[in-house]
């Protein structure tokens, strides 16, 4: 109530209805307060009360800054060097004439960063439209398949060439990761990217694939938000979006105030942690845990 | 080893060659072992999703008369439109509810583990009277240089730039640790299919000789 003052209610509304269902629900379910045996029978675990609080004020900070980009009020984002990385690669792809590789990960599009890689794929599918040279897309995943299709498709629309897309080009390949990353292995060295785009989520494939495109001497790109496959990136590939930066890149090439609202958040988020780590050092230097304890998850 | 297993691991063998004649460069072999693992794991898993899922998940609770599990049935079914051009719309509520369940599954769960258990852990006692404390002082300077360098509302420049570049080194540190590891682990892997190679040989050749 602090944060969102009543007179400006109607503003906050989703915030607020929020909050109502849940004191609803602590009202109308008496057994929030159960004994600790009880606990698998009620609908509210007072041991996580962080959890909560940590919940509704990420939500209460993303829904604030959606709004604000819904509202067109400007939102600066630092320009991800990553971005000149990958128009660079499609241009060196253009300019040999040689098609172009996107490897979305090999999880299921229910994986944020499969979504990061699909909003990433329509933005390189609108570049790669342009220049009219052919953009391959195996997939590992079946849902990831009409996802894929309906990003490059509009794609090629919102680039004015529908007709050049070609469903053809975005192909499953196989569930298993091995065989997956064999298959890619052949598109690199039969049909010979020039630019191979890997973003999304990689696992033990990472390797493979990159220095096979190392190989052919293609201009890679890469992301992901898995912390042990980034190493192997950082190596055999020409350029590495680490981490969060794939999440920053979706939001940052789509402009779209949900996406731009929600890095804005976990900016603010971020800060609000490193004041909470700080403030915690020093209490617990000083020999007071309970700060500390607070934050203890069962 | 019998003539079964050795007719058996006679075909391992030989596949592990066709894989690593790729190192060579490509060639009919590599080709034919791609295809064939390519071709074995989606009859595989085509097989696997029958039988863990569709029979037991769908099937066998519908025929025990649990009827709304037609609901996930029909999520299925509406897959299937992705077919035909003028009803592929059709599938996205399917897809909408996989995305959706997905992520609010993944969100607690991601805030649980990656932030507020960090959160916990990192918070340590700090000071300059001992070699721990000072440890956990280098700690929390890395983990705030890290943490700037993935803020975006913000140019790296000036202060908060040398900081930036300060959490880049952290990350490359990290991953050069990681790398070293995991080469290790792969290097292992090519040891087993070495030895693999050599003991199936050896039996090969005491069982001709």
């Amino acid at each position: 109530m602090i944060i969102f003052p009543c007179s400006k209610a109607p503003r906050y509304r989703p915030f607020l209805r929020v909050v109502f269902l849940l004191i609803c629900i602590l009202l109308i379910d008496p057994s929030w307060s159960l004994a600790q045996e009880d606990l698998t029978e009620s609908w509210f675990n007072p041991n996580r009360v962080n959890m909560l609080v940590f919940l509704v004020f990420f939500f209460g900070v993303i829904i604030y800054f959606i709004r604000r980009a819904k509202k067109g009020k400007s939102l600066f984002i630092r320009r991800i060097a990553g971005l000149d990385a990958i128009e660079e690669a499609v241009g060196r792809a253009t300019e040999m004439g040689r098609p172009v590789l996107f490897v979305p990960g090999i999880e299921d599009v229910n994986q944020i960063q499969t979504v990061a890689a699909m909003i990433i794929l329509g933005n390189v599918a609108k570049m790669v439209a342009g220049y009219d040279i052919p953009l391959f897309v195996p997939i590992c995943r079946p849902f990831v398949v009409p996802v894929a299709e309906e990003r490059v498709k509009e794609g090629y629309a919102s680039a004015g060439r529908p007709d050049a897309y070609n469903r053809d080009n975005v192909r499953y390949i196989s569930d298993e990761q091995f065989a997956y990353a064999a298959g890619v292995q052949g598109i690199m060295l039969r049909d010979k990217p020039m630019a191979n785009l890997l973003f999304g989520s990689f696992f033990a494939e990472s390797l493979m694939l990159a220095e096979t495109g190392f190989l052919t001497g293609a201009i890679q790109v890469a992301g992901t938000a898995n912390i042990h496959q980034l190493p192997f990136f950082v190596v055999a590939c020409d350029y590495t979006i680490i981490g969060e930066e794939l999440f920053a890149t979706s939001a940052y090439l789509s402009k779209e105030p949900k996406l731009l609202g929600s890095l804005k958040g976990s900016d603010l988020a971020k800060a609000v942690i490193m004041g909470i780590l700080a403030l915690g050092a020093i209490l617990v230097s000083f020999g007071v845990i309970e700060f500390k304890n607070w934050f203890f998850i069962q | 080893m019998g003539t079964a297993e050795l007719i058996w691991n006679g075909v391992a063998a030989f596949l592990v060659l066709c894989i690593y004649s790729f190192l060579y460069k490509d060639n009919p072999f590599y080709k034919f072992a791609e295809h064939l693992v390519v071709g074995v794991s989606a009859g595989y898993f085509a097989m696997i999703l029958y039988y863990n899922a569709f029979l037991p998940k769908l099937i066998h609770p519908l025929l025990a008369g649990q009827w709304w599990y037609i609901i996930p049935g029909i999520l299925g079914l509406l897959m299937w439109a992705r077919f035909s051009r003028k009803y592929q719309w059709l599938s996205r509520p399917t897809l909408g509810f996989v995305i959706g369940s997905g992520a609010g599954v993944a969100i607690p769960l991601y805030l649980q583990n990656y932030v507020i258990r960090q959160v916990h852990a990192t918070m340590l006692p700090v000071g300059f009277t001992s070699w721990p404390l000072i440890t956990n002082l280098l700690i929390i300077i890395m983990v705030f240089c890290s943490l700037t360098y993935f803020y975006f509302s913000k140019q790296h420049k000036g202060a908060f730039g040398a900081a930036a570049t300060f959490g880049i080194w952290t990350l490359m540190i990290g991953f050069g640790a990681g790398f070293g590891m995991t080469v290790m682990g792969r290097v292992a892997l090519l040891a087993e299919r070495v030895v693999f190679l050599r003991d199936y040989f050896a039996e090969l050749l005491s069982a001709l000789f």
